[in-house]
């Protein structure tokens, strides 16, 4: 009977082996069970402020190392304050396992004390999700959840899990396998499409990788960097996809998109085969549906077969994982590279001469000033100090587009946004969770005043779990990009975006026991960014950035990517 | 446009649930939908009819096939298939128009399955289309309740079901050391990248390949 043990035991076990190491979660009622098992087991946890950043928390860390993350709320207003986590993994792919628990199996449905439809609440927002009211099953059911966040196009699941099963009691016997016979994983790729595959990228003039999120996942980066330097191809990489590609590579162009770079979407305009890899044709990145790479046949390779042709239909579709496909692809092209890698040469240089001159007509500049800090010199500098090296990991809104437009990332897995959700107050949790998941790792959250106020309450937890976090806040006093929106949009008519009354950052960071800094001149930006980061535990830098700071180039929703706006426009007078 | 689905789910808690909750979210417009038990008792067969732009039809099929309790999601709108629809009637009859009834039911095969002073219950099946007539007729001899079953569907051709076979979890014993999240098979992974290779399921070749009882008998 040496295996007897209760069900919150049970959970601990499994995540054992599945390799978790530590979680990130908040207690109540129903999980005091569970968090009893916690208290004398080997696996860290780590106490959020609020459940929002524990779900925020796991995705930094899936983020950050490709492993599952985990967190853990109670049941009801617990469970709820999961969602928006759970949405943004859903919408990022990453994989993600969140715990929940329930009240008694025998009180459901009778609306009880902190009861909620967790298991229908969360439907649409996980990949799939488990409601266990009988121990018998919990073993099977936590090794299916890791299975399914992991594999294929990875995201997020939920288990919920009833009181009466944490303090059941019951023989474990570690599940050797599991069986979900629903679920297919077509990871391989087609042979004959990838052999046309190599035969439409050696016989391209014009090509371009568009590369993407699923990249990162897959862990496609080494065979991505094969491809491109093989065939000599220009990459865009999307919002997702940054790093996925060396920032740093000389074949890298940018990212495209609403706020992309000129050579980047003109790139796509222009291009006569996209190698689309892990990428969706997001509306962000296409702008205008119709008028999106016009002249490009496309060959779209996604682990997903539901993406392909969701938005714009493929010449030629492969479903497979990035990494397995790209491989077989770079083996084909390297086959055939004696008898086709002749064709083309002088328009493929001349494409490049194309490109080039597209990145010196309109660079990507950061703007400077010598009379306040512009937020896109602040980016310089972080580019400067993380020489590409560096976790970054963003809010929403402006600075999130300037990091990604300044901030280069020379691997994959050290740039963590809210791309798809977009969801503010991603910032500090994510970061906490990539620093305890990369202890020794130089971790920046550059975020908003805006999405920081969102995210407060995690300074507690940076300071009591020693995370040597260098949060930096571009604070301009607005919520930016809606101001923005609003300036260009309507009529400049400012409405609910002013953010007035932001604490005094030094006494905020010392309330905590944290280190911490206003500046707002631009000769001190280097210095103080330099002292965040020689300070050994956690720093609040908080710089004050020049307030009507707009991003550009800008493509209005609803135009076609190369109809960018790119500088201001001529200030128009308003009459008072 | 009308598409006509049919689907093999595995009879677990939430599974009609996630399917209608994915149609709605997606936007397409459930039309009618039946579920019942096949002869494996933990499978249920569906059949749902849609109203979906054309072009949107197969994007309908690929997300329904993400749904892990789906085990087969097949488009029947343009496949050799059968469809029926049940409708039962009842209808409110004078001593007048009693036999006139019971001759349009005739004629339309359907069967009278409750008599009495006031009326009777009728049981029809068929095409909806042909429904439709027969709903009209009995209408004119008055007022009428009608329940109707929505679309069943079966289809002519044989279709092979293709199954994932079972995975083996993690041979780490807990806690030995923080293994990765892919650790699973001994397959050594020199990145966190190579955790999802090795823990894919087998190639398709090496799928389970059975003909699904609930289709051939």
């Amino acid at each position: 009977m040496a295996n007897l043990m209760s069900g919150a035991r049970m959970l601990l076990e499994c995540l054992a082996r599945e390799g978790v190491d530590c979680f990130f979660g908040y207690p109540g009622g129903v999980t005091i069970p569970l968090y009893d098992a916690v208290y004398d087991h080997h696996i860290r946890h780590i106490l959020v402020r609020h459940e929002e950043n524990a779900a925020f928390a796991a995705s930094g860390f899936a983020r950050s190392t490709g492993r599952v993350g985990v967190c853990c709320a109670t049941s009801g207003p617990g469970a709820t304050n999961l969602v928006t986590g759970l949405t943004d993994s859903m919408m990022d792919s990453i994989p993600i396992v969140a715990i929940t628990g329930q009240v008694h199996s025998k009180l459901i449905g009778s609306d009880a004390f902190q009861e909620a439809d967790t298991f229908g609440i969360t439907r649409s927002c996980t990949k799939h999700n488990y409601l266990v009211k009988d121990i018998a099953e919990l073993p099977q059911v936590v090794h299916e959840a890791f299975y399914i966040a992991a594999s294929g196009r990875p995201g997020p699941v939920l288990v919920d899990i009833t009181k009466d099963v944490f303090q059941g009691q019951a023989h474990y016997a570690p599940v050797s396998s599991i069986h979900l016979p629903g679920y297919k994983v077509n990871t391989e790729g087609h042979t004959g499409q990838i052999r046309r595959a190599a035969q439409m990228i050696w016989d391209a003039e014009r090509p371009l990788v568009y590369a993407g999120g699923g990249i990162v996942s897959a862990g496609a980066a080494p065979e991505l960097l094969e491809l491109v330097e093989l065939v000599d191809l220009p990459v865009v990489c999307t919002l997702m996809g940054l790093g996925g590609l060396s920032g740093s590579h000389p074949n890298f162009i940018s990212m495209p998109g609403m706020h992309g770079s000129y050579a980047s979407n003109m790139a796509m305009t222009g291009c006569d085969l996209m190698i689309a890899v892990g990428v969706r044709f997001d509306d962000r990145v296409t702008g205008r549906l119709s008028a999106f790479a016009p002249h490009a046949k496309v060959i779209h390779i996604d682990i997903d077969p539901a993406e392909i042709g969701k938005n714009r239909a493929p010449d030629l579709p492969i479903v497979g994982d990035a990494k397995r496909v790209l491989g077989r692809v770079v083996k084909v092209l390297a086959d055939l590279e004696s008898e086709m890698a002749v064709r083309n040469t002088e328009g493929r240089k001349a494409w490049w001469r194309q490109i080039r001159a597209w990145k010196e007509e309109h660079p990507l500049k950061p703007a400077l000033s010598v009379d306040e800090i512009k937020p896109q010199h602040v980016m310089f500098e972080v580019d400067r100090i993380s020489n590409g090296e560096a976790i970054v990991a963003s809010d929403v809104g402006q600075h999130q587009m300037w990091t990604a437009q300044f901030v280069r990332f020379n691997h994959p897995r050290r740039w963590l946004t809210s791309g798809g959700l977009g969801s503010m107050g991603f910032g500090v949790p994510a970061a906490m969770g990539a620093q305890v998941a990369n202890p020794g790792q130089l971790v920046f959250a550059l975020v908003g005043d805006g999405g920081f106020q969102m995210s407060l309450p995690e300074l507690s937890t940076i300071a009591a779990n020693k995370l040597p976090v260098k949060i930096v806040i571009l604070n301009n006093g607005y919520l930016g990009m809606v101001r923005q929106w609003q300036e260009l949009f309507f009529n400049d008519r400012k409405s609910a975006v002013q953010l007035e009354c932001f604490p005094d950052a030094e006494k905020l960071a010392a309330a905590y026991g944290i280190a911490g800094r206003t500046i707002e001149r631009p000769e001190d930006l280097r210095p103080a960014l330099e002292a965040a980061v020689r300070e050994p535990g956690p720093y609040l830098l908080n710089v004050r950035v020049s307030p009507y700071e707009n991003v550009y180039p800008m493509v209005p929703a609803g135009a076609a990517i190369n109809e960018m706006v790119l500088a201001p426009p001529t200030p128009v007078a308003v009459p008072e | 446009m009308i598409q006509l689905i049919s689907l093999l789910v595995e009879n677990k808690p939430g599974a009609l649930m996630r399917i209608t909750g994915l149609l709605s979210s997606r936007g397409y417009n459930i039309e009618s939908l039946t579920v019942a038990r096949t002869l494996d008792p933990t499978l249920s067969r569906m059949t749902i009819v849609v109203d979906v732009d054309p072009n949107l039809r197969s994007q309908v099929i690929k997300q329904m096939n993400k749904l892990i309790n789906v085990l087969q999601a097949t488009d029947f709108t343009e496949t050799p298939s059968v469809a029926r629809e049940m409708a039962l009637l009842r209808v409110r009859a004078t001593m007048e128009t009693r036999t006139a009834i019971l001759k349009e039911s005739e004629i339309f095969g359907a069967r009278v399955v409750d008599s009495s002073v006031e009326g009777f219950a009728i049981e029809a099946t068929g095409a909806p289309e042909k429904l439709d007539e027969f709903i009209d007729v009995m209408r004119s001899y008055g007022e009428i309740e009608v329940t109707r079953s929505g679309l069943i569907a079966v289809s002519l051709e044989a279709k092979r079901l293709r199954l994932s076979p079972p995975i083996p979890t993690a041979t780490t014993t807990a806690g030995r050391e923080p293994a990765r999240a892919g650790s699973r098979p001994a397959a050594p992974a020199p990145g966190p990248s190579r955790s999802r290779d090795a823990r894919a399921p087998a190639s398709p070749q090496r799928s389970e390949q059975r003909t699904s009882q609930t289709e051939t008998e």
